[in-house]
């Protein structure tokens, strides 16, 4: 078996089908570009996960003037009300006795307005709002996050309580259109490796037919099958990997100008999958380009080539 | 060196038979004539020996081996040790001379040295010392047929076979063929070789082995091609 003479032949039957095979390499760049997208994304929406949920409360909005929750409209007056002093002492002092609850913190006005302009400093929102316009809240951990109901019900209703929020039912929804996004990233990525699958198909085919002279006098001359399958595996092999190392290129490309550049600076109350995540990634498609191509090639030849 | 026992090889589809219960015995050494009309099987006795078929019925053996047990991934190494030569040439075309018959070395591994000090020896043998750099569109049909014969023999196989070599030639070219192959039958390899050519067979007056509708009618030592009846 002499390495020079199947390198030497692989380089020629990469170069006689050249058009084939950046086909080849092409279609294999996307589809694993669009798998990755899909893993990342996944990886992506788990870290944020851990990131809000570790955060994520119930908030009880208290009652303000502004408000237009019919729960402030104090009936004698048809206008809504402050939350009165005593009625907020009472309303932390029961929370805080709640079994499910963990902890409470109470955010005045001016602390949300603080909030509020330090998350969308760069937007123009910030400069439209005064600190009247956001309303005061306790902001309610949970030992469960699950037993949200419990709490809700016991405070809903309640004087001074405008609005009970659940803000992981919030985050839900926006996680189940990560989710979203993410299938429809592997479903497409799906299509793309069979289309893939059949381009590799047909470029060894028509491999082993153009160079069936020589593997006919191979045959005959007693070259093992081995010997003689291994320039085709190796040219869908490569054509695989070189796909693959684009892909990879294309998800360190977003990476580091779509969301090191663009996303993380605009949107800083979450976190954002960090290098490891797509370093991990890599290797996944790497293996799945090069691994799948060598499958299909194979196949193709015990089909194609008469051994 | 070659056995065959009632052998029997029916294609897939067909009624007839394409060799029906063929016994001989091919001793090392030996160079033998194979004739009879087209459809006779001389090919599919060829093919046979080669394990491109497996015989229907009856048994094979060739140097030793039984090609019905012999495992598939045993097949190249018997084919190492046999030498094949084809009317058509089967010549790489995009390849030189040297190149041609290097090819048949580099295919099982042998290293660049040897194929180095190999190659101009067996092509001075067939008469081409001075041809390495041609392309075989540059060479007569003699001349590529010489190539041939400098590949299959590059190896030093045991057997040599030769399925209507001088099939493409002119009568003097095919002599000089022959000639060729006898030097080659002399060092010791056995040949086996299909033919029409019923000059050649009557002129070197070799064994003969007739095939007629898969039967073998004729097995005649210093033979003719005609059967004299």
């Amino acid at each position: 078996m002499r390495a020079q003479f199947v390198l030497s032949e692989v380089a020629i039957g990469l170069r006689r089908n050249l058009t084939m095979t950046i086909a080849v390499v092409v279609t294999v760049a996307i589809s694993l570009a669009l798998f990755g997208a899909g893993l990342l994304m996944r990886s992506q929406v788990s870290t944020m996960k851990d990131f809000w949920y570790d955060k994520v409360e119930v908030s009880v909005f208290l009652c303000s003037a502004q408000s237009d929750a019919p729960a402030c409209i104090d009936p004698s007056t048809g206008r809504a009300q402050n939350i009165t002093a005593a009625q907020r002492d009472q309303l932390g002092k029961d929370l805080r006795s709640l079994p499910q609850v963990d902890e409470v913190f109470y955010e005045s006005k001016q602390e949300a307005y603080q909030r509020f302009k330090e998350q969308f400093k760069d937007s123009a929102i910030a400069d439209n709002v005064t600190p009247d316009a956001l309303p005061e809240s306790f902001r309610v951990k949970l030992k469960d996050p699950t037993q949200y109901a419990v709490v809700a019900s016991a405070i809903e209703g309640r004087p001074g309580v405008e609005q009970v929020q659940d803000q992981r039912a919030l985050l839900d929804r926006f996680f189940k259109l990560l989710n979203g996004l993410q299938l429809f990233a592997l479903v497409i990525a799906g299509f793309q490796l069979v289309a893939a699958a059949l381009l590799i198909w047909n470029t060894i085919r028509v491999a082993a037919f153009s160079r069936r002279r020589e593997t006919g006098i191979m045959r005959l001359v007693g070259a093992s099958n081995f010997y003689i399958q291994l320039p085709f595996l190796l040219e869908g092999a490569i054509a695989g990997l070189v796909g693959a190392l684009i892909a990879s290129l294309g998800l360190v490309g977003v990476k580091h100008f779509f969301i090191d550049q663009r996303l993380a600076p605009s949107f800083k109350f979450t976190t954002f999958i960090g290098w490891d995540s797509v370093f991990t990634v890599i290797p996944v498609l790497i293996l799945v380009g090069a691994g799948l191509s060598a499958l299909v090639s194979f196949l193709t030849l015990r089909k194609y080539l008469r051994v | 060196m070659i056995r065959f026992d009632d052998v029997t090889k029916l294609y897939p589809g067909q009624t007839k038979p394409a060799l029906d219960d063929v016994s001989l015995e091919i001793e090392k050494g030996e160079f033998v004539f194979l004739v009879g009309t087209s459809g006779s099987g001389k090919s599919t006795f060829l093919r046979l020996i080669l394990r491109e078929e497996k015989s229907t019925d009856g048994r094979i053996h060739v140097l030793g081996k039984d090609l019905a047990r012999l495992s598939q991934w045993k097949i190249p190494t018997l084919r190492r040790q046999i030498g094949t030569v084809f009317q058509d040439f089967r010549l790489l075309p995009s390849k030189t001379v040297a190149e041609n018959v290097a090819f048949a070395l580099e295919v099982i591994g042998r290293p660049q040295h040897q194929i180095a000090k190999v190659v101009p020896e067996v092509l001075e043998l067939v008469g081409l010392a001075g041809k390495e750099h041609r392309k075989p569109d540059e060479l007569s049909g003699g001349e590529q047929q010489r190539v041939a014969i400098a590949r299959a023999f590059v190896n030093k196989p045991l057997l040599l076979i030769a399925d209507e070599p001088t099939g493409n030639l002119d009568p003097n070219t095919s002599v000089g063929i022959m000639k060729l192959l006898d030097r080659i039958n002399r060092t010791g390899t056995t040949v086996i070789m299909a033919t029409h050519d019923a000059a050649i067979v009557d002129q070197m007056r070799k064994r003969v082995i007739e095939l007629e509708g898969g039967h073998l009618v004729r097995d005649q030592s210093r033979g003719v091609y005609g059967y004299a009846r």
